[in-house]
């Protein structure tokens, strides 16, 4: 067991973890945030996903030894009151079934936005696939992806 | 919304934060059979019965309605709002809807299964809004001195007509409480539907964005610990040892112990691990080492279970529906074709994996997961744990997926078990591999058609199926019964236009534990059924969308027909492409669907479009049965030409995600879905959509290629 300072959404967390905790248990059960999920434990269908430095991990491959000191981002992160354009966008297009990928989906799709403001459908197909949806919203989440992009630059033009 | 609350009757108007004097409909159930009364709340204590289904309506005017069924995806909780705003003439934002505990006295059955929320109530929810109504309308026309009639109600107020004068709802529930329900209402005719019919966005979609959705693997308790249980690899093994060493020496770790697993009454053995941390339990459990007795059972591989079926199937079956003479009217026939088809077990692999806390006290049990059938986990951990009915409580929070798989309760005995051994309130957590790889699975199954035709109707049609039954894997049950689900899926026409028919099953009998998979058996029915009737089509010389309109004489399906062949153009598709159409019925709803695929560059299958045409009669809200249609053909896309579950000495072949390959967003083809309008009763939504698209899609390919497929899955890039 060891000590490890984490700093979620901008507020710091002192952790007491074996080196090799996934950073995905860590956030769930120490530090109590549940909107991250546990989906398959090897990155294969991208439900725990998180922001590291702003890219997109998969939280439950990756050990709490090496994240210290990096700015970690969950769905909690994106906003609290579902203002952040995505979080619009997917209210919008009513993505959701029953929910559990979707903090995964959401994380995904801001990090594919910010990087590229106008993603075609290629783009979205090759940011998008390695999250597992078995409700399988994913026509929606493609919707959404555009209506969110549109969301974006109207933001940015009455600025 | 307050939507994560778990509460009791006696709780209720406390909990939902009601103030001041309150209106209270509900129904009584006197007993099965029996007509259910619409009664007030105070009528029920004074009798001394308890109500079920009940909304309130409080002095602020908000109304609370107790949802008693699960909410995993579908909708159920927009959608019972939705009916209840409609008769009670109020905004649905007034709607405040939470969530009903496990109680079978109260509820009757609550297992979400048979795609039946809507169609098992909506005609008790119109009747109750619009009581409720009557009584706020007649105790304003009192106020007033005026007649009733003079009155309406729009918007949580009641007016009247000449004066313009208002009393919200609020205002009137201290009088109207004091009313009696009236003995008739008048229902909407749905031509003025202000709130039903629409696309009204879910109340719960919020909070699936920000991530303060509560799932069962997000439910937290003070002093709660973590198990998680290393089961057998085969499907049956006693644990002969076990040490745990090893594992007691992981930080965190606080107990090793075994623990029983409820399978259909079979109890099957487990080692759990307990621990501070889900990390730690984790670790303990790759420590431990249980040696195990499995030499009692038989260790099947899908070789094996394939090839029983494939023999079975040409035997004797158990007939479950005939009529005339089927093997007379094939003998003589000129024009005949036989065929097998075979489909996989499959995994439910909800992405919630199964997961529940259980917290068992000496004269007490609380429940809480994810969780189809909470009246069954109530009444089997009664019987389990030997405490009364209403000392078992069992709480529904919101479900990652469930198709079938989280109506079952070995999960939930399992956490009670090992809570009640370590006396705290104890979460267990099934990994992914546990999960993908413990069942219960959708069954395999193998099925032999054969059937003729003659001036291009069909004659004869007979189809066996071999599997194993899902409803005789209890310990004594009668194996020599028939499957009453080996026409599920069927169309009811043909049943009287073809002349001679046969229908039955040839079970089969193995460890592996079977359930239902998102549309049960017409999942994997509906694959032989339309592809034969394709073949039959085929063989008659006719255009498949016509010969299944000359055979399905009735009106509500000559209209779906019509439909779907005027928005997939049917009539005018192009030769470079293929184009195949099934239709089934499921649970009370009937779909068709047609799928178009071509050929890429190079030379691969791709399938261009879907459309979906939806009959499920009386309905609520169509951005929902459109939502539940593109997830149904995208899962049954998954099962159809992705993932399936091998068995090999006795154990599940895939284990996670990276061989049990899921179809992902590159699959999936565009999708348009249609509802048809019509006032036939309601019938299921979450799962109908899901049977035709599998022959749709093989009889497209059939049609584009020449190539006919009859065993699943199959890859698209190899077709």
């Amino acid at each position: 067991m060891a000590t490890y300072k984490l700093k979620i959404n901008g507020k710091s967390y002192t952790v007491d973890a074996d080196p090799k905790t996934p950073l995905l248990w860590a956030i769930r059960d120490s530090i109590g945030l549940t909107g991250t999920k546990y989906g398959c434990g090897i990155a294969q269908c991208g439900a725990c996903t998180v922001h590291l430095n702003g890219t997109p991990v998969r939280s439950c491959s990756l050990p709490v030894s090496t994240v210290e000191n990096k700015e970690i981002t969950t769905i909690e992160g994106i906003s609290e009151d579902n203002s952040h354009p995505v979080q619009q966008a997917w209210i919008a297009e009513q993505v959701p079934q029953c929910g559990y990928c979707q903090s995964g989906q959401i994380m995904a799709a801001t990090a594919l936005l910010k990087r590229n403001a106008n993603p075609t459908d290629k783009d979205i197909d090759i940011a998008m696939q390695g999250h597992i949806c078995r409700c399988g919203t994913y026509p929606r989440i493609r919707k959404a992806i555009k209506t969110a992009s549109q969301l974006m630059s109207q933001k940015a033009s009455t600025k | 919304m307050e939507k994560q609350k778990n509460i009791s009757r006696r709780n209720f108007i406390k909990l939902s934060g009601m103030t001041g004097a309150v209106l209270t409909l509900g129904y009584y159930m006197p007993a099965l059979g029996k007509e259910s009364e619409l009664m007030k709340m105070e009528t029920a204590e004074s009798l001394g019965i308890e109500l079920n289904a009940w909304i309130s309506i409080d002095a602020s005017g908000k109304v609370t309605i107790v949802n008693h069924r699960a909410e995993m995806g579908q909708g159920s909780f927009q959608s019972v709002p939705q009916i209840i705003a409609e008769e009670l003439e109020v905004d649905i934002n007034q709607v405040n809807i939470v969530f009903g505990k496990g109680n079978q006295k109260l509820y009757g059955s609550q297992v979400t299964g048979g795609s039946s929320t809507v169609r098992g109530s909506y005609k008790k929810l119109l009747r109750l809004s619009a009581s409720a109504r009557e009584m706020l309308i007649e105790s304003a026309a009192k106020k007033w001195g005026v007649s009733s009639t003079e009155c309406f109600a729009e918007n949580g107020t009641v007016i009247h007509k000449s004066t313009g004068k208002k009393f919200g709802y609020g205002e009137l529930v201290q009088d109207a409480s004091k009313l009696e329900p009236p003995k008739t209402v008048v229902l909407k005719n749905p031509k003025d539907y202000k709130v039903l019919r629409k696309p009204l966005p879910r109340q719960d979609t919020p909070l699936k964005t920000n991530g303060k959705a509560i799932f069962g693997l997000d439910k937290k308790l003070p002093g709660m610990l973590y198990a998680i249980v290393e089961r057998s690899p085969r499907f049956e093994s006693k644990v002969k040892s076990f040490d745990d060493s090893q594992a007691l020496k992981v930080p965190g770790v606080k107990y090793v112990l075994k623990v029983n697993r409820d399978v259909f009454d079979n109890m099957r053995e487990g080692v759990a691990v307990v621990a501070e941390t889900t990390w730690a339990a984790m670790q303990g459990r790759k420590v431990l080492k249980v040696e195990w007795d499995d030499t009692a059972f038989p260790h099947h591989s899908s070789e094996q279970l394939y090839n029983t079926m494939r023999e079975k199937v040409k035997g004797e079956m158990i007939s479950f529906k005939t009529q005339g003479n089927v093997t007379g009217a094939f003998a003589k026939a000129e024009k005949k074709l036989e065929a097998m088809y075979e489909t996989p077990y499959e995994s439910h692999s909800c992405m919630e994996p199964l997961n529940c806390v259980a917290h068992v006290t000496a004269d007490s049990c609380e429940i809480w997961g994810p969780i189809q059938g909470p009246d069954w986990i109530q009444s089997n951990l009664s019987k389990h744990l030997n405490m009364p009915m209403e000392k078992v409580s069992v709480n529904m929070t919101f479900l990652g997926g469930g198709f079938g798989r989280k109506a079952f309760t070995d999960y939930p005995y399992e956490a009670a078990m090992i809570s009640k051994e370590v006396k705290a309130p104890v979460q267990v957590i099934w990994t992914r591999e546990d999960d993908m790889t413990a069942g219960p699975f959708r069954p395999g199954m193998v099925y032999q058609c054969k059937g003729s035709v003659a001036d291009g109707r069909m004659t004869s049609f007979e189809t066996k199926m071999a599997g194993q039954n899902m409803g005789t894997q209890n310990p004594g049950s009668d194996k020599s019964v028939y499957n009453d689900n080996a026409t599920e899926g069927f169309l009811e026409p043909y049943f009287n236009t073809i002349p001679h028919y046969s229908f039955g099953d040839v079970p089969l009998e193995s460890p592996v534990p079977v359930m239902w998979w998102r549309s049960v058996y017409s999942s994997t029915n509906a694959f032989a059924f339309e592809s034969f009737i394709d073949e039959l089509s085929q063989q008659a010389g006719k255009d498949p969308l016509d010969f299944r309109r000359q055979h399905l004489n009735n009106p509500r399906y000559q209209e779906l027909i019509n439909k779907l062949e005027e928005v997939s153009g049917w009539k005018t598709r192009g030769k470079n492409s293929g184009y195949g159409v099934a239709i089934t019925e499921c649970f009370s709803s009937i779909v068709g669907e047609v799928v178009k695929v071509s050929k890429k560059a190079d030379g691969k299958i791709k399938i261009d479009k879907v459309w979906a045409v939806m009959d499920c009669g009386w309905y609520v809200n169509p951005d929902i049965i459109r939502a539940q249609v593109e997830g149904s053909i995208i899962m049954a896309l998954g099962a159809a030409t992705k993932h399936a579950t091998n068995f090999a000495d006795g154990k599940a072949v895939e284990k996670n995600f990276d061989t049990y390959k899921m179809p992902r967003i590159n699959d999936t083809p565009e999708i348009e879905v249609h509802v048809m309008d019509n006032e036939e009763k309601a019938g299921g939504v979450g799962e109908p959509g899901l049977p035709p698209f599998t022959p749709a899609l093989t009889n497209a390919i059939f049609d584009l290629t020449g190539n006919r497929i009859r065993k699943l899955p199959f890859n698209l890039d190899t077709v």
